[in-house]
Order: C-alpha cells, then sequence, then structure tokens
C-alpha cells in the first residue's frame, strides 16, 4: 500500500507528517512512501532528502490523493481536502472530531476510513503514538523560550559584580504535560518555579520536577484524574472562588505567568482574570497555551501578542509546535510511523483495521462507512496506577457472620486450651498435696502474666529487656539467703557463694540496663 | 520479724517486678522501670534477710555488698559492643547459684531426715520448714529441687559457652561432637534415669551424675548453635535462668521466687519465639543447631562485585536526598557506632533525611543495634524496624549497609534452595543504590554467598567499617 504526505495547506502550519527517517522506517513495513512537492521545505526537510530516502515525489496534492491509499497529515483536513478523499481511503491526522462534526461526517460520506491522532487513548501502551503529548510537550518548551524572548530580566538569580540580580519566578497552572515540560524548562533555566493544578496527586510530579507545588486547603472529594482519561475535570464554582483567590494572592510576585489549563470538550476556564494581570509588574508575561479554546487568561487574544495597560505582555499564541517545525515533525512523524506499526502487525504492507484493539478503536472516528466517534471506554483503564483497592465492601450481614464465625473459632481454641490446662491443672491435683497446689497456682498465674506483659515490650529494648531479666532472675539469691542461716558447713559455703553471685548479677545488670537506657534519646 | 511482713513485702516486690517488665514497652518508661526493679528487688532482699528462715545476715550483707562491689565495677567499664557476652556471663551466674542452692536443699533435706523428731522441733529456718514436710510433700520436693540443678546446670555451661562464642574465645561456627544430637538425647535419658533413682532413693549419687550430665548437654547445646543464631540463644538462656530461679521456688516454698522465676522464664521464652519468627525458622530449628541442611544446590549468582571507593560514596550522598543505614554485626565489631552518628549528624544537617533501618536479629542480641547507635546519640525516632522502612527503599537513593550480610541477603526471598529461604529480610536492593562496607569478599556468618553484593546496584567499599567511615567523614563536611 502506499502511504502518502501532502503540504499542509493550514496557514502558517509548518510541520510535515513525514520526514525522511520516518519514511525509511514505514518502508521497512512494506509500504511505498509519497510526498507532495515541497511538503517538508517548512521545517528544513528538502525534496533531495525525501528522494534520498526513497521516498516518491508527487508534483500535486491532487495526484497525491489519488495515488495514496493513506494520507498522513498534521492539521484537520480542509474542506477541499476532504473533497478529494475517497471510498476505502485512509486518513491520518488531528482531527479533533467533538468539535469538528461536519467535518467528519463529509469524510465519512466519502467513505474514508479517518483516524484522528488526537483520539489516542492515554494508557501505557499508547504513549508512542500520543501526539497530543508531544506536541504539549514542544509547546511548554517553547512557551518558556517565548516568555524569556519578551522578558526584559535573566531567569537565573546572580550577584555580580554590576548588582545583584533577583531570579525570575514563573508560575505554572496546569501540570499537564505542557505544563510540566514548561516547569522543567524554567527550572533548568534557573527560575524560581511554582505550580498550580487541580488535580492533588500531579503534586508528586509538579515536585519531582522542581517545583514548588502551590497547595490549595480545600475540603472536597477530588475526583481521581485516572479516571477522566489523566485530564481535569471541570471544578465546583466554590473550589475556583478558592483557586482564583489564591492566584491573586501570588499575582504581584510573579513574573511569568504559564497557563495550560484545558477540559476535554470544553472551552478553557478563564483563570487569570484581568484584575491579575492589572497586579503584575510591568515587563511581566502571561503565556497563555490555551489561547485556541478561549484562553485561561481574561485579555488573551488568540494568535496574538497583546501589552495590556500597565505594560504586562500576553501572548496567545497557538502555534508553539509550529513554531519548532523540525523538531515537531520529526515527533510527530514517529508517532505516526509508530500508529502505522500498529496497523500493519505483519509488516507485510497492508493496513488491518483491527477495530478489536484499544488503541486503534479508541482513535478512529470512522470506519466503512460509519461514524464511530466517541468511542467505548477502552478495556484496559490504567494511566497511572490507581491508589489501592481498599477490601471490597462486605454487607453487614457478611461482616456480622464473620465475626460470629471468627468468634466461635476463637472461644472453640480457648476452651479447648483451657478445658487441656484444667484437665491438667485437676490431675496434678488430685496427687499433689494442698502446700503444693497454692504454689502452682501462684506459678501458673505469674506465668500468664510474664506472657501478656512482654508482647508489649518494644523492639528497640530487647537488649534493655534481657539485662533487666536477668537481674532480676537473680532474685535466686532469696533461696540461697534462705539457706545461708542453717546447717552445716558445706550448705553455708555454698549458699554464700551464691549470694555473692548473685550479687554480682543484681548490680551488674541494674546498672547496665540503667547506662543503656538513660542513651536512648529522641532527635 | 513476722512472717506476714515478709509475705506483705512479697507481694509488693512481685507488683513492681511486673510493672517493671511491663514498663519496658517504651523509652521513656523504661527509665522508670527500671526503679521499679531495683526498688522491688531490694526490697525483696530486705524482707528475706529480716524475715524467717535466714540467719548469718551480716555475712549476707557482706557478700551481697562485695557482689555488688564487682558487678557495679563491670557495669561502669563494659563497653556497649560486649553487652553480649556480658549478659550470657551472667546467666551463667544465674545457673551456678540455682545448682548450689539446689544442692544445698538436697543436703538440708538430708540432714534434716537423719534426725529424730525431738531434734526436728529444735531447728529453725529453712531447716525447720524442711522438717514439716510429710512423705508426699518430700517427694515431689525432690522432683522440684532435681529440677532446678538440672535447668540450673544447662544454663551454667550453656551460657559459660555462649558467653566464649560472643567473645570471640570460642570458635562461633556450629560445632558437634560425632553422635550429635544423639549424645544430647542420651544426656537427657541418663537425667530422666537419674530423676527415677533419685525420687526413689533420695542419694547424692544420681543428683551427681544427672548434674554432669545436665552441664554437658548446655555445652553441647550451644556448642551446635552458630553465631547468627546467638540473640535466640541468649534471650532462651534467659527464659532458663527464670525457669531454674521457679524450681528452686518450688523446693524452698518461696513464692516470691516462683513468681519473678515464671516472669523471667516466660518473658524470655516469648523474645526466643519472636526472634524466630523474625528468621522464620521454627525454635526447635534454631535449638538444635546451625542452618537446616540446604535441599539443593544455590542458585547460580551473575554479575561480580564492583568495588568504590570513599570519594565516591561521598559524592553519591551529596546527591542523595534520602538515605537508609542498614548496620549489622560488622558495625559493632569495629566500633564503628560513633562514626556512623556522626555521618548521620551531617547528612543530616544538610537536609537529608536518614533513617536506620534495624533487622530483628542483627548482631548478637536482640535489640544490639538500637543499644550501639543509641549509646552513639542516635535519635531513636530514626531508627526503625524492618516492618516499618521495609516498604521505602524503592524510594530510597542511597542504602549504607555497614556490616550486614544475611540480613540483606536476596537469596531469601529468590532462591528457595538457600538455607535461609524464607527469612523476612530488609529488601535494600530496592533502593536505587547500595553501598556495601565489608572487611573483604568473604561471606557473612552463615557462611552463604550474599547476591545483593553481585547486583548492578551494589557498590562494595572494602576495608574495617571505623576506617572506611572515618574516611568518608573526610569528604563530607
Amino acid at each position: 500500500m502506499r502511504i502518502g504526505t501532502p503540504k499542509e495547506i493550514f496557514e502558517g502550519e509548518t510541520r510535515v507528517a513525514m520526514t525522511p527517517s520516518s519514511a525509511l522506517e514505514l518502508q521497512k513495513l512494506g509500504f511505498e512512501c509519497l510526498i507532495e512537492k515541497g511538503a517538508g521545505d517548512a521545517s528544513r526537510f528538502s525534496d533531495q532528502d525525501y528522494k534520498d530516502a526513497g521516498v516518491k515525489i508527487v508534483a500535486s496534492a491532487a495526484a497525491l490523493y489519488k495515488e495514496a491509499d493513506i494520507v498522513a497529515k498534521v492539521r484537520p483536513p480542509e474542506d477541499i481536502e476532504v473533497k478529494r478523499l475517497r471510498k476505502g481511503q485512509t486518513l491520518i491526522s488531528f482531527f479533533y472530531p467533538a468539535q469538528n462534526e461536519k467535518l467528519m461526517t463529509a469524510a465519512n460520506k466519502k467513505g474514508a476510513h479517518v483516524i484522528a491522532m488526537d483520539m489516542v487513548p492515554r494508557i501505557s501502551r499508547a504513549q508512542k503514538m500520543d501526539a497530543l503529548s508531544s506536541m504539549a510537550n514542544i509547546a511548554g518548551y517553547r512557551a518558556v523560550m517565548e516568555a524569556g524572548n519578551n522578558f526584559g530580566r535573566f531567569f537565573t538569580g546572580q550577584i555580580t559584580a554590576a548588582g545583584k540580580v533577583p531570579p525570575a519566578k514563573v508560575l505554572v497552572v496546569g501540570a499537564g504535560v505542557a505544563g510540566l515540560a514548561a516547569i522543567g524548562a524554567a527550572q533548568s533555566l534557573g527560575a524560581m518555579v511554582y505550580a498550580f493544578d487541580v488535580r492533588p496527586e500531579v503534586a508528586e510530579q509538579i515536585e519531582s520536577m522542581g517545583a514548588e507545588f502551590v497547595f490549595l486547603e480545600f475540603e472536597e472529594e477530588q475526583t481521581d484524574g485516572a479516571e477522566t482519561g489523566g485530564y481535569a475535570a471541570p471544578s465546583s464554582p466554590e473550589f475556583r472562588e478558592k483557586q482564583l483567590e489564591k492566584f491573586r494572592e501570588l499575582a504581584p510576585d510573579m513574573d511569568i505567568v504559564i497557563t495550560t489549563a484545558l477540559i476535554p470538550g470544553r472551552d478553557a476556564p478563564k483563570l487569570w482574570l484581568e484584575d491579575m494581570v492589572q497586579a503584575m509588574k510591568p515587563g511581566s508575561v502571561v503565556v497563555d497555551l490555551a489561547a485556541e479554546r478561549g484562553g485561561n487568561c481574561d485579555l488573551t487574544v488568540m494568535d496574538e501578542k497583546v501589552i495590556s495597560d500597565n505594560g504586562v505582555t500576553v501572548i496567545g499564541y497557538t502555534d508553539f509546535p509550529a513554531r519548532m517545525a523540525a523538531q515537531s515533525s520529526t515527533l510527530y512523524s514517529t508517532n505516526i510511523r509508530h500508529m502505522m506499526t500498529d496497523l500493519t502487525p505483519e509488516k507485510d504492507g497492508q493496513i488491518n483495521h483491527d477495530m478489536e484493539d484499544d488503541v486503534i478503536r479508541g482513535a478512529t472516528i470512522t470506519h466503512d462507512g460509519a461514524i464511530t466517534f466517541p468511542p467505548p471506554p477502552p478495556k484496559i483503564q490504567a494511566i497511572a496506577a490507581k491508589p489501592k483497592e481498599t477490601a471490597p465492601e462486605l454487607t453487614p450481614e457478611e461482616i456480622r457472620a464473620q465475626e460470629v464465625a471468627d468468634f466461635k473459632a476463637q472461644t472453640k481454641q480457648q476452651v479447648t486450651l483451657l478445658a487441656v490446662g484444667a484437665a491438667l491443672l485437676l490431675g496434678v491435683g488430685l496427687v499433689a498435696p494442698a502446700s503444693f497446689m497454692q504454689h502452682f497456682i501462684v506459678f501458673v498465674l505469674a506465668v500468664f502474666v510474664g506472657f501478656q506483659v512482654i508482647w508489649g515490650v518494644a523492639h528497640s529494648l530487647h537488649t534493655p529487656l534481657m539485662a533487666v531479666t536477668n537481674a532480676i532472675s537473680s532474685i535466686i539469691i532469696l533461696g540461697a539467703l534462705m539457706q545461708i542461716g542453717s546447717g552445716s558447713f558445706l550448705v553455708i559455703l555454698l549458699a554464700g557463694l551464691s549470694v555473692f553471685m548473685a550479687g554480682i548479677n543484681i548490680f551488674g545488670g541494674f546498672l547496665v540496663t540503667r547506662r543503656m537506657l538513660a542513651m536512648f534519646q529522641k532527635s | 520479724m513476722e512472717y506476714g511482713f515478709t509475705t506483705a513485702a512479697y507481694v509488693v516486690a512481685a507488683v513492681l517486678f511486673i510493672l517493671s517488665l511491663g514498663g519496658l514497652s517504651g523509652q521513656e518508661s523504661a527509665k522508670r522501670a527500671v526503679w521499679y526493679g531495683i526498688v522491688s528487688m531490694g526490697l525483696a532482699v530486705f524482707a528475706t534477710i529480716i524475715g524467717p528462715g535466714s540467719g548469718l545476715w551480716f555475712l549476707s550483707l557482706v557478700l551481697i555488698a562485695a557482689g555488688g562491689s564487682i558487678g557495679y565495677v563491670v557495669a561502669q567499664r563494659v563497653q556497649m559492643t560486649e553487652m553480649p557476652q556480658l549478659v550470657a556471663a551472667m546467666h551463667s551466674l544465674v545457673g551456678l547459684a540455682a545448682v548450689f542452692v539446689g544442692l544445698n536443699a538436697h543436703i538440708e533435706l538430708g540432714r534434716v531426715l537423719a534426725m529424730d523428731d525431738t531434734a526436728k522441733k529444735a531447728l529453725e529456718g529453712f531447716a525447720a520448714l524442711l522438717a514439716k514436710k510429710d512423705g508426699v510433700e518430700i517427694a515431689i520436693l525432690r522432683v522440684e529441687l532435681f529440677l532446678g540443678i538440672f535447668i540450673g546446670a544447662i544454663t551454667f555451661t550453656g551460657s559459660v559457652v555462649a558467653y566464649g562464642k560472643l567473645a570471640g574465645k570460642v570458635t562461633s561456627a556450629a560445632e558437634k561432637l560425632p553422635g550429635g544430637h544423639m549424645l544430647n538425647a542420651s544426656a537427657a535419658a541418663i537425667s530422666v534415669l537419674c530423676l527415677i533413682w533419685y525420687f526413689n532413693t533420695g542419694g547424692f549419687l544420681p543428683l551427681f551424675v544427672m548434674t554432669l550430665a545436665a552441664l554437658f548437654i548446655g555445652y553441647h547445646l550451644i556448642m551446635g548453635i552458630g553465631g547468627a543464631d546467638m540473640p535466640v540463644v541468649v534471650s532462651m538462656l534467659n527464659s532458663y535462668s527464670g525457669w531454674a530461679a521457679a524450681a528452686i521456688g518450688f523446693s524452698l516454698g518461696n513464692d516470691l521466687l516462683i513468681v519473678v522465676g515464671a516472669l523471667v522464664g516466660s518473658s524470655g521464652a516469648i523474645l526466643s519465639y519472636i526472634m524466630c519468627k523474625a528468621m522464620n525458622r521454627s525454635f526447635v530449628s534454631v535449638i538444635l543447631g546451625g542452618f537446616g541442611e540446604t535441599t539443593g544446590p544455590a542458585m547460580e549468582i551473575e554479575g561480580e562485585m564492583v568495588p568504590t571507593d570513599a570519594n565516591t560514596v561521598a559524592a553519591q550522598l551529596e546527591d542523595a536526598n534520602s538515605i537508609i543505614i542498614v548496620p549489622g554485626y560488622g558495625m559493632a565489631v569495629a566500633q564503628a557506632q560513633q562514626s556512623v552518628s556522626e555521618l548521620t549528624r551531617r547528612l543530616r544537617a544538610k537536609g537529608k533525611t536518614v533513617r536506620f533501618g534495624i533487622h530483628p536479629v542483627a548482631g548478637r542480641l536482640p535489640g544490639h543495634m538500637n543499644v550501639l547507635l543509641a549509646e552513639a546519640k542516635v535519635p531513636y525516632d530514626i531508627v526503625m524496624e524492618m516492618d516499618e522502612i521495609n516498604d521505602d527503599f524503592p524510594e530510597t537513593d542511597v542504602v549504607m549497609i555497614i556490616g550486614s550480610n544475611d540480613i540483606v541477603n536476596p537469596a531469601a526471598q529468590d532462591d528457595p534452595n538457600s538455607p535461609i529461604a524464607g527469612m523476612p529480610v530488609l529488601e535494600v536492593w530496592k533502593a536505587k543504590s547500595v553501598i556495601i562496607s565489608k572487611r573483604g569478599q568473604g561471606t557473612g556468618y552463615s557462611g552463604i554467598e550474599n547476591p545483593l553484593f553481585f547486583k548492578e546496584n551494589s557498590r562494595m567499599l572494602y576495608g574495617d567499617a571505623k576506617a572506611s567511615l572515618d574516611q568518608l567523614l573526610g569528604q563530607i563536611s
């Protein structure tokens, strides 16, 4: 089969969906590669480079659509491109089907299979084809670069002969892939980075990038990000108020604010309001990565850089990845190539559009003349491991039944032990005289007390315990003391020796224990 | 003085003894608990001296004072690393004392039985107590003192051998005379025969033969147990000394002796049980000596030991955020606890999380490591038990192993043929990097190869633990 990439016709789009190196890989899968003349120019891949990689150059887009069985591109198709599609052809590109329903219906009418790169489910296996993430990564990095470009100071703090330079303070709102990339870039430039996200579980990721998590005290059951596919869910009005309050508090201190907050399928939430921009110092920069969906900042104008009355630059570009075309094209084409690898398990250049596969099913929006969007939830859910499941809730009856069973078993065990013990005692009692039994009761009780008491002793105190019990076991001195007064010389001698040895033990044991215990101290 | 007063004093003493043991549940309450113990011991001795049945109180006091001063000096001088030896040595004293007291009881019994009724009435003290006993009671008394001597004798030789092993005076490896357990069994059989013999005749000879047999059992039993099992042995001997005291208490009809003996006996037994559980071995297999026979060839170990040096380790520690130190007997041998403490202090001053992971059987005495670290002023709240810290290793940057081996051996989990298979171990290999301070390439106490040393994230820091650490301290300010 032939896979072709046309030149992007969207205004300002510089990326290309196939690079010479990805073409080489695609050919290994058994595909023939086509490219429209000059498609790679904007991202510095010349036609000659493609030719060298064995790619056939096609003169026009129309010809390419006619020749190719699979069309791979970056932007969603324009109307004219949809018209060129034919039955049985496969289109792979960003599509945003939720927003471009008309386009989707049109493509479906043409009978084309459409795989939307933005619909690749966020599961571990699909990460290699997750183009949204690879583009967001670039956007986050570029956002910091753009901010630096418009910011009149160093990022890093310095003390120089010419004076002290404070470090720039950067606030990143929304710690998705773009946000984390921005944190990393700003951090490595030496700025002090703060980051906020409504999903508390990303705090750890933020801190792992070296930024400080802006903690919001709010008592609310947060939805786990893992449930919404790793994206943020809309928050309650109370939470939003609390959040804005925190931002208002931070605004005067921040030199650079990078907002990346997006909620899937909705307009971007307004988080950086006009009064916050007013509160910022002149020369500060706001980079709004959500500009395409309306922007997180009140002042954002899509695709433009505006300067507020108080001298704050607000950047609303939407083409961050396109501004780094070579890098973006390389990553995007790799994502496409991975998608193709999954589509051709036999490596024979024939697509096997397996609708049972979670990833392929999720990304496919039209197939065989039917619209297959939205996809069913993927069979494998986990992106991040869920917090450990608590033991399955038992019904009260079950708990009750279990308790009763446990209690019965315990009682049975205890009663058996007691019965055996009592029988033994009675047996002894039958033969032994009363005077012995008195002592015996004392003995049994003491053993029992000993068992009860020792279980509670701390592990770290086992050595002192040994020393103390050692000292205490020299209670044998009582026996010697009782004997020393009576009888023959031999008895006195032996008893005396015993008293002497026990004396060593008593003093030695207790003193050593005291020495040991005195050493234990808290930090 | 009244007999009632002595009994009352005994009751108070017994309560205080119980509180004393119970108080050891926490570091702070333990300090109070020792005072309870001291007071109750003083009370018991005082009450006995002034109570019925004793005499020569002046001689007693002199002897106590003499023994006490020796005990005092020893306690002041002993190094914390020598604590296991000291405890073992003291146990032998209790054992010997029990044997003597038991023999005394026998001698007195013989003397009293030889007297006629009028002479009996004139008796006082312990002898008077004996004189009142009838036939059955005397028979029981014989069994009791027989048991007291038997346990006491085992405790005595056992403790002496344990002392020798711990002090390095006797080889620490498990050694058995030809015949092995058969010797122990026959010695025990002889003792049982002697018991029957003595029960019937009351002569000195069976007692004497039994004592010899018991002394042999104590010696041979402990000789057959390897150094790594010493914590169990020491606490087991501790338990024995308690039971000996209890048996003597029976024969003397002294309730306090019975109570305290039983307390000590049961506490030692439980301690041994806890240790055995920590090693995942049955009590019997520890007592019968050595490690069990291996059931198959040990797993092949791949990789090699990679040595490192103090500079590299210092840099690693500087870069690390969380560090766990796992000390073992090697730290005690090298007297390195002060250096470890200093290292901990400096690392903590740099804001790093430093904690200690203590295996229940690290060292030669239960809780040995805790005592050493406490001596070196390591705060006890950063010293963790195995169960508390085992889950934290994957998030740990550097684990420093100082002179421990078997307790960090992954073979316990990976190799079903390993002699220590199934023993819970500290899962240090899950940390990002592991530094092992060790004298040489040899195996540990149990003589088992440790695959940990061959793992990719392991580095060996050869040399005496103290010397290595001091070198390291030079690199870290």
